[in-house]
């Protein structure tokens, strides 16, 4: 058997792993480890400028890809950067996994140098945590970490490596485990027949059913089988915001996304429904608005691999626990051989009811002759990109522009901070993207005040070449937090201007990339043509938006999920 | 309602501070927290009383059933049980009190396990009423001191917690 100390040992146990890319920054506490690195070439490490940034280039990766993440930091403050990132994943269900260097174990405690409780501080956001203390040890857990973050509903996990962990001379014997056994961790590998069984029933038996997907099914593979299902069936599906993609955007039988930014349709065949099908989604406040109010004829089927997610807002009624993928696979086969057929009468009344929905065309904007409106640029890059790309959104209107004009027929490609919603998220998931998507168009649609956010990663996209293409949506302001004070506070825009905005023309051009302004709405078209034809730099787009837009249809707050805005003078 | 929810635990560092966190984080509440290694030295039982409507309940449960080292939980109020709480109690005792405080300590089955010339201590066992029930008995104006141990609980007949 091998001897190896416990810095090799960590960088052996992620090359078994199978680990591509690790994305970090080095530290006192982790520089074993980095020499460990350096020795050796099958793992390569992606330098980033800002801890928080390497989170969040895991994290795009993993959302592209289905595979976890990695990340490398030091103690201390290159621990306490990456909570932002972590809790980002955390929220998303993104696997991963944080190596964080720490003190020596025989100074934890002591208020060292460069010493922070990473177990404690990131124990919150975290689905589990992991420390060190031997170095042998370090094969299991770093397999114990990837098994951990990949399976059951995925997350980021933790592992605290101590610097007299990794000490270069201190050898021990390397055997890295096939498999990781946890008699405290079993996530449920299939779903509940009798009550699969009870959910078809109902789901044939309806009249107005709507099937209600999420996050989960892109996380949980299913897209597929969630597509043949809905196709089989013939019934309308609507998606959240994190399940954009996991069923064509482009498909009939597709009436967008659903909530507070939904569109009519969706959020009208939500309220009116009589059976709600709920694959991979967690009825979030975003999504259902007041829950007293929430589909008050609806029963409810809820299919989650995390038992903590069904009944935590709003009641289901047959509550089914295990893999997305799994249970729709026994759906589909029970559908399939099923005597019983879905009532075609009902069906169609309940079709004919939802295109008048349709037709009433909640989802418009009123274009100008000169002013470039932010949904405009959206629908042209999706034109001007086939709908092919993988979009990055940070957080704000520009990205539910984005998410609601870009039309997604593919999962994995739009790649957002939907449930902590992290502005500064954009541009290095884009890098994480683009990096191991080297040949795809891959877009950051931010906004002036996202982009600043993690700015400081141009450096890196010049390092690495990443030409990905920064649509800056700018309107100079910070423009949702405007269109709530304009919505709620009459108009007091309390600190949500942003004066002293830089040149990110000259911005973009002083870290070695190209930047284009566009200001006359004639241009548009033209200018984005010749950036997406610039294939190998890094284009910075700086747009001037109307900046007194706002986003259309936006639910009533504590109102049912019919109730909406759908412009600024419309209510429903 | 409240509730005795009893689990195991992995004995390790840590673990207890993500079932104490987890309550905290999710603005659960704790009433009482006992925990301790079980004859199984890799594994510690925790009780933890609560309280909260049927949906909180159960979101607690599964919650902590979520956490990576919690090996199997049961709510134990769910099922006929035994609770039992221990008590300490510094009480003052002089004069004709101390006849008196004797007796009322027969009553509720204490002992007296440490004696002044002024001062009873008195141990007592039972669940949290009848702890309760002995304080108010004595009257609070005595009482010195009091440490309760918090609630450990277990099923009655066959049923059992383990692996």
């Amino acid at each position: 058997m091998e001897l190896l100390s416990g810095a090799d040992m960590l960088i052996r146990s992620l090359q078994d792993e199978g680990i591509e890319y690790i994305y970090g920054y080095p530290g006192g506490a982790a520089l074993h480890i980095y020499d460990a690195l350096f020795r050796q070439d099958k793992v390569k490490h992606i330098l980033v400028r800002h801890e928080q940034a390497a989170v969040h280039m895991a994290d795009g990766y993993a959302r592209a890809t289905g595979k976890p993440g990695t990340v490398l930091v030091t103690s201390g403050p290159g621990a306490t950067n990456t909570i932002t990132g972590i809790a980002t994943a955390f929220m998303d269900s993104i696997p991963m996994v944080v190596l964080c260097g720490q003190v020596a174990s025989t100074l934890i405690g002591e208020d060292a140098f460069q010493e922070t409780d990473m177990m404690g501080v990131s124990r919150p956001v975290v689905k589990h945590n992991l420390s060190v203390r031997h170095p042998e040890e370090i094969p299991e857990i770093i397999r114990k970490a990837y098994y951990i973050a990949a399976t059951g509903r995925p997350g980021p996990v933790v592992v605290d490596i101590p610097k007299d962990m990794t000490t270069p001379n201190e050898r021990y014997e390397y055997l890295y485990p096939k498999k990781v056994k946890l008699r405290s961790y079993n996530p449920a590998i299939r779903g509940h027949a009798g009550q699969i069984k009870k959910a078809v029933d109902m789901m044939l038996a309806a009249k107005r059913p709507i099937i209600y997907a999420g996050g989960g099914v892109i996380l949980g593979k299913a897209s597929d089988l969630l597509t043949e299902l809905v196709r089989m069936l013939g019934y309308p599906i609507t998606n959240t915001l994190m399940g954009i993609g996991c069923y064509p955007a482009s498909d009939k039988q597709h009436l967008g996304w659903l909530g507070m930014h939904g569109t009519y349709e969706a959020n009208m065949a939500m309220h009116h429904s009589d059976l709600i099908l709920c694959v991979g989604a967690r009825f979030d406040d975003r999504v259902t608005n007041a829950t007293e109010k929430f589909c008050p004829g609806a029963r409810i089927i809820h299919i989650d691999i995390d038992p903590a997610s069904i009944s935590k807002t709003v009641d289901a009624d047959v509550p089914i626990v295990g893999p997305v993928d799994a249970v729709l696979k026994e759906m589909l086969s029970l559908v399939r051989e099923s005597k019983e057929k879905p009532d075609s009468d009902a069906i169609a009344s309940w079709w004919k009811q939802i295109d008048e929905w349709r037709a009433f065309h909640g989802m418009r904007y009123e274009t100008s002759p000169d002013v470039i409106k932010p949904q405009e640029v959206i629908e042209m890059l999706c034109r001007l990109t086939n709908g092919e790309a993988f979009v990055a959104s940070d957080v704000g209107q520009h990205q539910m522009f984005a998410a609601q004009y870009y039309k997604f027929d593919k999962p994995n490609r739009w790649i957002n901070s939907g449930g902590l919603g992290t502005m500064g998220f954009g541009l290095p998931a884009a890098m994480g993207v683009k990096l191991t998507h080297p040949d795809d168009e891959v877009l950051c649609i931010t906004g002036e005040g996202s982009i600043q956010m993690n700015i400081q990663e141009l450096s890196t996209c010049k390092q690495y070449n990443l030409p990905v293409k920064i649509i800056n949506l700018n309107n100079q302001a910070l423009g949702m937090v405007k269109q709530w004070q304009d919505m709620n506070y009459e108009s007091r825009h309390a600190e949500s201007y942003m004066e002293s905005l830089p040149d990110f023309i000259k911005l973009a051009e002083s870290y070695g990339h190209r930047g284009v302004r566009i200001e006359k709405k004639e241009d548009l078209e033209t200018k984005l043509k010749e950036v997406l034809a610039m294939k190998d730099d890094l284009v910075f787009v700086d747009i001037y938006v109307d900046r007194f837009e706002h986003v259309y249809p936006m639910q009533v707050a504590r109102g049912a999920m019919k109730d909406m805005w759908l412009s600024k003078t419309e209510r429903v | 309602m409240r509730r005795i929810i009893s689990v195991l635990l992995e004995n390790e560092p840590g673990a207890l501070s993500r079932v104490v966190g987890l309550f905290s984080q999710r603005n659960y509440n704790i009433e009482t927290l006992t925990v301790a290694p079980t004859e199984d030295e890799s594994l510690s039982r925790l009780t933890v009383t609560t309280s909260g409507s049927d949906k909180v309940i159960e979101q607690i449960t599964k919650q902590l059933n979520k956490l990576i080292e919690v090996v199997k939980l049961v709510d134990l109020t769910e099922g006929a049980h035994i609770e039992r709480e221990l008590m300490l109690v510094k009480l003052k005792a002089t004069g004709s009190q101390r006849a008196e405080i004797k007796r009322t300590v027969d009553i509720f089955r204490g002992q007296i396990v440490d004696v002044t010339s002024s001062v009873y201590t008195v141990q007592l066992a039972g669940d949290s009423d009848k702890l309760d029930g002995f304080i108010q008995a004595v009257g609070t104006s005595g009482v010195l001191e009091v440490v309760r141990s918090g609630v450990s609980g277990i099923a009655r007949g066959e049923k059992v917690l383990s692996l």
